[in-house]
């Protein structure tokens, strides 16, 4: 049987019928939102707001550190220092996986994987890619000091009132 | 309606009610056996008849089944655990120390949960060992093989995410490794110096964590990644899983199967002589059956029914898996440390054992090690059916003499190769002990670990060009990185302790 005429036309003139066009548009249509809300979804399990602890916090004033003293904030997990240059703090998080490291006798050592630091917390053994971080610490206008753990500084600053004042 | 009728109909209501449940009267032929079968949507994932080579003992060991069997216990245990898990920080440990100490039978359930998991783990991996050697993954089965993939990484998916819900020290610090395995990436970034702009390694470790640390919203992802989202995708892909192996006509088998080879396996003397007058030639049925044309001419087909036979195997199974767990429970407690503690570190700080070998490789470089090496191992063993497509016999363990051998050669070759690299690793140390200095860029591409990786690499190349032959390469590789894979877990279970220092015996740790 022959196809009549009319429909061979259609067929040779538009390489796709009305029906067709429309059909798969409306299927991209579909996918393509509902990619779109996927992503969205995505998002969604990205927190918009971290829970944790803030970063920042106080770690009192210059004279409470005698020179060639240092304090250990457990729960920050930072490290503290006074030399004659002056006061400096670094991360006691392991930069191979997040263990935290103790301090021994002019090094920090990592329980995890035995990373080993020397006091400057540069990488002597071990998987760490990464020296210890050096921490921000500034003076808030009541003269007490804080230190941001979100903000590195490099390695050897150390902070002095004196230089400050200068 | 009458009185009478209506008494009659509740005295009947036994009888009506039985053939309700069972709509093809009772299963004491094989006919209703069949139809029962067919018409049961949990029993028809079985095929009608299987062959008998599929109940020989030493082909597949039962193992699959063993999974699967392992897998509903523990579901059965962790719903019955939920009862009074509580998915809090504050109150999770307790609740747990209220299932160990107070619930009655709650030590046991719980212990349950833990055994059902490891021997859950133990047998998948040796399922897949099993199904690669005997190549079970050729023709039509390469989609179930990929399935199986995907059932490996949920299982281990699985067993990760229940690790921190007890919320006490050994969880808290293996979780606290793995997420920053997952944002490991970093260490490539950093070296490069683009963690600025492109942060893979951090994105990962915020979505698993929600978080920067492990807190509340970590403990509520993997609560809900543990009892909902795993279990439910598991379920439905280890049913695809099963269901396929009926699809792709059974279990694989060889070509050509000797009696000897079926020897005290069940037989179905109906089928026995019915096509004595069958005509001498074969018919294709293309579209309808994988595979060659069945012989129609050769007699009857050395399939039996599977109900009771196949049932029989499968229940004895279940059974047997749960006797095992039970009396693991009973005598070995699972472990539960001191309550979650963010600023003491365990030490030695532990993934659970089948993550030891990792954590080896981790203690080379993190990246390398948690990230690139797995995806290299997954990748080529998802791989494996699309780059291996040789015409074989399959079915059998290690295919023939040719296969045993390669598979010999590289049991010695990767232990030696395995070991030497330990001693030489634990004896002299790693490029940053000689040059501090040193970029991280080479420690991520020349460590222990993808030094290993380039000597299998190299021996199963070797046996492709040696043997002419894609299957035998494979079963090289594939044995290379099993046997690395043990001794890794060993080394590292037994030998690694406080700092992840070198130790013959756990005796020998120092006291802290």
């Amino acid at each position: 049987m022959s196809i009549p005429e009319t429909f061979k036309n259609v067929e040779e003139s538009s390489p796709m019928s009305r029906r067709d066009f429309l059909g798969l548009v409306a299927a991209w249509m579909a996918a393509s939102s509902l990619g779109c809300a996927l992503i969205g979804l995505m998002k969604f399990s990205m927190p918009a707001l971290l829970p944790d602890i803030p970063k920042t916090f106080k770690i009192g004033r210059l004279e409470d550190y005698p020179i060639g003293s240092e304090k250990i904030f457990e729960e920050r997990k930072v490290i503290v220092f006074r030399d004659q240059e002056g006061l400096y703090a670094m991360s006691l998080i392991c930069t191979h996986l997040g263990c935290t490291v103790s301090k021994q006798v002019g090094q920090f050592d990592c329980p995890c994987h035995g990373s080993k630091f020397d006091a400057m917390g540069r990488v002597k053994a071990g998987p760490a890619p990464k020296p210890l971080s050096w921490l921000k610490i500034s003076q808030l206008p009541d003269g007490k000091l804080d230190v941001n753990a979100m903000r590195e500084v490099p390695m050897g600053t150390k902070f002095n009132i004196q230089n400050r004042v200068g | 309606m009458s009185l009478k009728d209506f008494f009659q109909k509740l005295a009947g209501l036994p009888k009506s009610f039985r053939e309700f449940l069972l709509r093809h009267g009772r299963p004491t032929t094989d006919r209703a056996r069949s139809q029962t079968v067919m018409s049961n949507i949990f029993l028809h994932i079985h095929s009608n008849r299987i062959h008998r080579y599929t109940l020989k003992k030493t082909f597949t060991f039962g193992l699959g089944v063993v999974a699967a069997a392992s897998f509903f216990i523990l579901i059965v245990t962790g719903l019955i655990l939920m009862i009074y898990y509580k998915p809090s920080v504050d109150l999770a440990y307790g609740s747990i120390k209220d299932i160990n100490f107070i619930v009655s039978g709650g030590r046991f359930v719980r212990n349950v949960h833990r055994w059902a998991t490891n021997i859950m783990i133990v047998s998948v991996l040796l399922h897949m060992a099993r199904v690669f050697y005997t190549a079970a993954y050729k023709r039509a089965r390469s989609f179930n093989w990929v399935l199986g993939m995907v059932l490996f990484i949920l299982t281990l998916g699985l067993s990760f995410t229940g690790y921190l819900l007890p919320w006490d020290q050994l969880g808290y610090w293996a979780i606290t490794i793995a997420s920053n395995i997952a944002a490991s990436p970093r260490e490539l970034t950093d070296a490069v110096g683009i963690t600025q702009f492109f942060d893979p390694g951090g994105m990962m470790k915020t979505l698993i964590l929600g978080s920067q640390e492990i807190g509340q919203d970590a403990l509520t992802r993997f609560f809900l990644l543990h009892t909902i989202a795993l279990p439910l995708a598991m379920g439905l892909v280890l049913s695809a899983h099963i269901w396929r192996i009926r699809k792709d006509g059974g279990l694989a088998r060889p070509d050509e199967i000797k009696a000897k080879d079926m020897e005290g396996i069940a037989e179905d003397d109906k089928t026995k002589c019915i096509f004595n007058n069958a005509p001498q030639k074969t018919y294709g049925l293309m579209c309808l059956v994988q595979g060659k044309s069945p012989a129609v001419g050769r007699g009857p087909e050395n399939t039996i029914p599977s109900w009771p036979s196949l049932f029989i195997a499968e229940i004895a199974l279940l059974v047997l898996t749960l006797g095992i767990v039970c009396v693991l429970a009973y005598f070995f407690n699972a472990p539960l440390k001191e309550i979650a503690d963010a600023t003491v570190p365990e030490n030695p700080a532990k993934a659970p054992w089948y993550f030891l070998g990792l954590q080896e490789l981790v203690s080379y470089s993190a990246f390398m090690g948690g990230v690139g090496i797995p995806t290299i191992a997954l990748l080529g063993l998802l791989l494996i059916p699309f780059i291996d497509r040789e015409e074989q016999s399959l079915g059998r363990w290690f295919d023939n003499r040719n296969g045993r051998i390669a598979a010999r050669n590289s049991l010695l070759y990767a232990s030696s190769v395995t070991i030497g690299l330990l001693i030489f690793t634990v004896k002299f140390g790693w490029l940053r002990n000689w040059y501090p200095d040193i970029s991280q860029l080479i420690i991520i591409l020349v460590n222990p670990g993808t030094v290993l990786v380039a000597f299998f690499v190299t021996w199963s190349i070797g046996c492709l060009r040696k043997y002419n032959s894609t299957r035998l390469s494979a079963i090289a590789l594939f044995t290379c990185f099993i046997v690395s894979f043990i001794i890794l877990t060993y080394f590292a279970t037994y030998h690694r302790g406080p700092n992840w220092d070198f130790y013959w015996l756990k005796s020998q740790w120092p006291i802290h």
